[in-house]
């Protein structure tokens, strides 16, 4: 293994594991709201969420460079802001994959604390318990396997993103060029021999952690 | 395709109508003419877009053009791609084709000899003797990625010609083909960047911005062939649209895009 393939698993996994720490902590509260807000927006709001999954990346990508390019009004905010513009940079790939992942995150959490209901929250309530008290002593510790769910799989999808990160990344070695992106150029380059060892590496590392997923969870049927 | 023709149609005649006289259309077009699938390098997409245009109102034949970079089409020639004609972006993929047994030996020429430029969307923002390497403040410089586009290496080898490459290569951002390339440069992204000539040239004059044509000393020359693949031997279409690419109408029509 070479050098520029080292250092590109090394960036995917970094980047991988800014975005699921960043997906978390915005996933939490959106998924929350959204289990509980009997709001009209909700369904605009999910919606607009769960965009990623029906998109096409290049789509995503394409529309990431021209909003966050200088010529862009998320551009010009950045740039006002002093960060310059995103697009070719590891903080631009950052938020692309949040955006691109969120689904990801927010709906197995979602689903865990819809699952949970009123009950336990009232009896929180009856004992006095305040809203963040609640929140971290009953609602996480019940909604743990969606948690668990939400950071492997906002994790995995990183990893396997492709297409945004092609369109938006510039393909710089160590600070854009991910794993998927260089066995693209590997198999341009018509280096099979490198492009066998990464993909089959990430062949490897997604039945791994599907597998983790998938076995960590209990049988649905009849067992709670 | 009756169905996506009917409401842009300015008459007002009845789909139905439309729908038979397009049917009859199709049944009525020669049984010889056939439909030719190519390859094209990135680069040469406008070029190859007016020659196709021509070639099909000229022969009958129905073309369908890829878009793509050469390395890439290369593996999918390779394993087992439907192309019967490859318009490459160098020298050595249809040589190696031919060398492998996947195009028909003898049929190769070279079609173009591309030029390199030092282009930006702004006007005014590249000088015209390139001084703007040395001193410019830009953050991002494009260009194609120099392993797999052609372009790509003939600006890298620009670069080190000029002794500038280590010293921009961490403001270098790379495109995956020519066409990537450019759009990183037309949007701004890139202040500016190294395309083909033909990408920001018509009929003798870059088309916007500010652009710098990068003396062809500096660089191998970008010596352009098509091939005929294995798929399109003895195919009717496949060797008329070879024989239309070097004629006389193709040729002008290359020139016009800045080519040799």
């Amino acid at each position: 293994m070479s050098d520029s393939d080292l250092s590109a698993i090394l960036l995917t996994l970094r980047l991988a594991g800014t975005v699921t720490v960043l997906l978390l902590l915005l996933a939490m509260p959106l998924a929350w709201w959204l289990a509980r807000t009997r709001s009209r927006a909700r369904g605009a709001v999910a919606a607009v969420v769960a965009l990623p999954l029906v998109l096409p990346p290049s789509v995503l990508g394409f529309y990431l460079l021209v909003f966050l390019g200088p010529n862009g009004p998320g551009g010009r905010l950045t740039e006002s802001l002093g960060l310059g513009t995103l697009p070719f940079t590891f903080p631009g790939l950052v938020v692309a994959s949040v955006l691109y992942s969120l689904p990801f995150a927010v709906q197995p959490l979602q689903n865990a604390f819809e699952a949970i209901g009123e009950r336990p929250l009232e009896v929180a309530a009856t004992l006095r318990a305040g809203p963040w008290d609640t929140f971290f002593s009953v609602v996480l510790p019940l909604s743990r396997p969606g948690l668990f769910s939400a950071a492997v799989l906002g994790f995995a999808h990183t990893v396997g993103e492709f297409g945004v990160v092609l369109m938006m990344g510039g393909n710089i070695p160590d600070r854009t060029r991910v794993v998927s992106v260089l066995i693209y150029d590997h198999v341009d380059a018509l280096e099979y021999t490198q492009a066998h060892w990464l993909s089959g590496g990430m062949l490897a590392f997604s039945f791994l952690v599907l597998f983790l997923l998938y076995g960590f969870k209990r049988n649905p049927v009849g067992r709670p | 395709m009756t169905l996506f023709a009917t409401p842009r149609t300015p008459s007002q005649a009845p789909p139905g109508l439309l729908a038979a006289v397009a049917l009859v259309a199709c049944l009525a077009t020669p049984a010889r003419a056939d439909e030719v699938q190519v390859a094209v390098a990135s680069n040469f997409t406008g070029a190859m877009q007016k020659i196709a245009a021509d070639f099909e109102k000229d022969s009958g034949h129905k073309v369908l053009l890829s878009f793509g970079a050469t390395g890439k089409f290369y593996a999918q020639i390779r394993n087992g791609a439907p192309f019967e004609v490859f318009v490459s972006a160098d020298d050595e993929t249809p040589a190696r084709l031919e060398k492998e047994g996947s195009a028909v030996a003898g049929s190769r020429f070279t079609y173009a000899i591309g030029r390199l430029v030092l282009w930006s969307a702004r006007p005014g923002y590249v000088d015209d003797r390139g001084e703007v390497l040395k001193h410019g403040n830009f953050a991002h410089l494009a260009l194609a990625n120099p392993r797999t586009a052609p372009y790509g290496a003939a600006a890298q080898e620009v670069l080190k010609k000029l002794g500038l490459l280590e010293a921009l290569t961490p403001r270098i951002v790379q495109g995956e083909n020519i066409a990537q390339t450019h759009q990183f440069v037309a949007s701004g992204n890139a202040e500016l960047g190294f395309v083909a000539l033909a990408q920001v040239y018509k009929d003798g004059k870059a088309t916007a911005g500010s652009a710098w044509v990068v003396p062809a000393g500096l660089h191998e020359p970008l010596r352009q062939d098509a091939v005929l693949l294995e798929k399109g031997r003895g195919k009717a279409g496949a060797l008329a649209l070879m024989n239309y690419l070097q004629g006389a109408r193709a040729r002008a029509v290359i020139k016009s895009y800045g080519y040799e």
